[in-house]
């Protein structure tokens, strides 16, 4: 893997060479972040998102650890074991916080991560493993926060857990037993809050490992980079280390900012108050949405509100729901275009962002009451949603007439410099 | 060659001994690890306890004409509504081809005690509880029961009409053990 030119790793120290011969680990992190993996020389910040999602995860995963010293499993006290580690623990509040607002981090830069992705065309050939693994990872990662979220057994955890593991029942015939198999009963309950636990414990770890497959894949053609034209040669790219280690670490900087700001000053915003109070499988809080990130994806649950050729509104809107996600898998065939960066798509750039508007619309719908005029919004937008990825990419790919393209990423970043001095100079 | 000559010793009809053991071998690990994954796989559905057929009684003597109580029955919520005269009007006025999940109100409560609906609680979409059963709640655009979680409304029997629910409320299995005690489970 890498380019011919990556440089070698050459060990000084007695030490370090013994090390090497037995086990060569200072080897395989040279050549995977040190200054053995060259990198394009044009990345932008956009490129940082992969790090700071690496980051994200660590942060859960250590603040989960600990909160799992101090939470309980089980319905009669776990709700009052999260209130205990906020009060009583010692710097409980400030761990359960990182871990609640950590989440949303997570999400927010792995959208802007899949953002990047799509605007770059870093999805396609010859990089769709990494896309496709991405893709099985950001699943997991709805797993994993959807049980984390029922962890604290409050009235959004219990009807979230509700609704959730009710989609399973608009499966025919086999949907009720199925549904009844995931919680361990007819409600959600004991045996259901302590497999969530379990599970939650484990997928960030499955997740861990997926993205070692997911960074082994990018290795192998190496990183896209804003111009979408592969690296040809050594002047195109820079080592990884120090030149992006340097900036992911500046990213990486402004990422904890934003966190520490989120989790001080404003721990409660993207949470909702309902889950403050202990669960009550009597009564369903008026207005249930789900956490922010799941919104789009809700909104189109609940567009399907009328039966449509033999199938029924629920199932409809549940496979609507896992297709808006699994419709991502097959992007990489579906976009034909041998163009990857928007820069030189004049066409895909503009649907690219009615795509961003559109989801951001479902994302609004979904935090609204099923009434009118929220649901034939939410209509309109899985329409498009499903038009954007099925009719209009496989056709735009095909007509569309791309910008010239320079020659080598170093013509473009040399042209784009020379332009910046002509400008200076004027 | 000799050696091949002993490797071809077991041949007939092309196929080696080994072949035959090897794919035995294989066969009996398979079934092995499909026998072990069952009970891997089965210890997720309900417990003993918790499938324990609990019933619940109901004292319905104080719920008057138009009331209806929440009470629980397995943990899931349950609604005991006594409808009046003219919710049962109502009900019976409805074509059946009107109805997504075509039922009569007689076919969802007991003979001579068609006032009496007794449902689960528990919406037939994703299963939260619907509002309408407490005084003064939102009971949607049929008068029976409303969902607030993705809009779906029920009538006067508890049928649904609107909104993405596919079924009626369930009608738990229940027995009247006298006029004014009812034995649900």
């Amino acid at each position: 893997m890498s380019f011919p030119w990556a440089k070698n790793y050459e060990p000084q120290q007695p030490l370090m060479k013994w090390l090497d011969e037995k086990l060569p680990l200072p080897r395989l992190v040279y050549n995977a972040i040190g200054a053995g993996y060259p990198v394009p020389r044009n990345l932008n910040y956009f490129w940082n998102f992969g790090v700071l999602a690496g980051a994200a995860l660590m942060i859960q995963i250590i603040t989960g650890i600990i909160l799992a010293m101090h939470y309980a499993a089980n319905v009669g006290v776990a709700f009052n074991s999260v209130e205990h580690i906020i009060r009583d623990v010692n710097a409980g509040w400030f761990i359960r916080y990182a871990h609640m607002n950590g989440a949303s981090m997570f999400f927010i830069v792995v959208y802007l991560h899949i953002f990047r992705g799509l605007y770059y065309g870093s999805y396609k050939a010859p990089r769709e493993m990494v896309w496709l693994l991405g893709v099985v990872i950001f699943l997991l990662m709805m797993a994993t926060a959807f049980m984390g979220y029922v962890l604290p057994w409050g009235q959004m955890s219990f009807w979230g857990a509700q609704v959730i593991t009710g989609f399973f029942s608009a499966i025919p015939i086999v949907g009720e037993p199925v549904r009844q198999w995931l919680l361990g009963g007819f409600v959600p309950d004991n045996a259901t809050l302590n497999r969530f636990f379990s599970l939650h414990y484990l997928l960030p770890f499955v997740i861990l490992g997926v993205i070692i497959l997911h960074i082994w894949a990018l290795h192998i053609p190496g990183s896209n980079n804003p111009t979408g034209i592969e690296v040809k040669d050594e002047q195109d790219t820079v080592p990884f280390h120090p030149y992006y280690t340097a900036k992911d670490g500046f990213g990486l900087g402004i990422f904890l900012l934003v966190f520490v700001g989120l989790t001080f000053f404003s721990p409660n915003m993207l949470g909702h108050a309902d889950n403050y109070i202990p669960a009550n499988s009597l009564s369903t809080p008026a207005h249930i949405v789900p956490e922010w990130y799941f919104l789009p994806f809700y909104a189109i649950l609940k567009a399907f509100t009328f039966n449509f050729l033999w199938i029924d509104a629920k199932l409809w809107g549940v496979i609507a729901m896992f297709a808006s996600i699994a419709l991502l898998f097959f992007l990489p065939w579906l976009d034909s275009s041998p163009v990857k960066s928007s820069t030189y798509r004049p066409l895909y750039r503009w649907f690219f962002w009615v795509l961003v508007a559109d989801v951001l619309l479902l994302g609004w719908c979904g935090m609204q009451p099923a009434e009118q005029p929220w649901v034939i919004l939410s209509q309109i937008g899985a329409i498009y949603y499903f038009a954007h990825f099925l009719i209009i990419l496989p056709i735009v790919s095909r007509i569309e007439r791309p910008l010239p393209m320079p020659n080598s990423i170093t013509e473009a970043v040399l042209a784009k410099h020379a332009d910046d001095k002509s400008a200076a100079t004027a | 060659m000799a050696s091949e000559t002993e490797l071809n010793a077991g041949i007939e009809d092309g196929v080696r001994r080994r072949d035959f053991i090897n794919i035995a071998a294989v066969s009996f690990a398979g079934v092995g690890a499909v026998a072990v994954v069952l009970p891997l796989v089965n210890q997720m559905n309900p417990s003993a306890d918790v499938l324990a057929l609990s019933s619940t009684e109901i004292d319905i003597s104080a719920i008057g004409t138009g009331q209806a109580i929440k009470t629980s029955w397995r943990k899931q919520p349950v609604f005991v509504r006594n409808l009046t005269a003219a919710e049962i009007a109502e009900a019976n006025r409805v074509p059946m081809n009107d109805l997504r999940d075509a039922q009569t109100l007689a076919e969802r409560t007991k003979p001579g005690k068609e006032n009496w609906l007794i449902t689960l609680g528990v919406c037939t979409h994703l299963g939260c509880v619907p509002l309408g059963a407490a005084e003064g709640e939102n009971r949607g655009d049929f008068g029976g029961y409303f969902c607030p979680c993705h809009g779906s409304h029920y009538d006067t029997a508890a049928r649904i009409r609107k909104g993405p629910a596919p079924t009626n409320l369930v009608v738990p299995p229940y027995e009247f053990t006298s006029d004014t005690v009812v034995t649900i489970g």
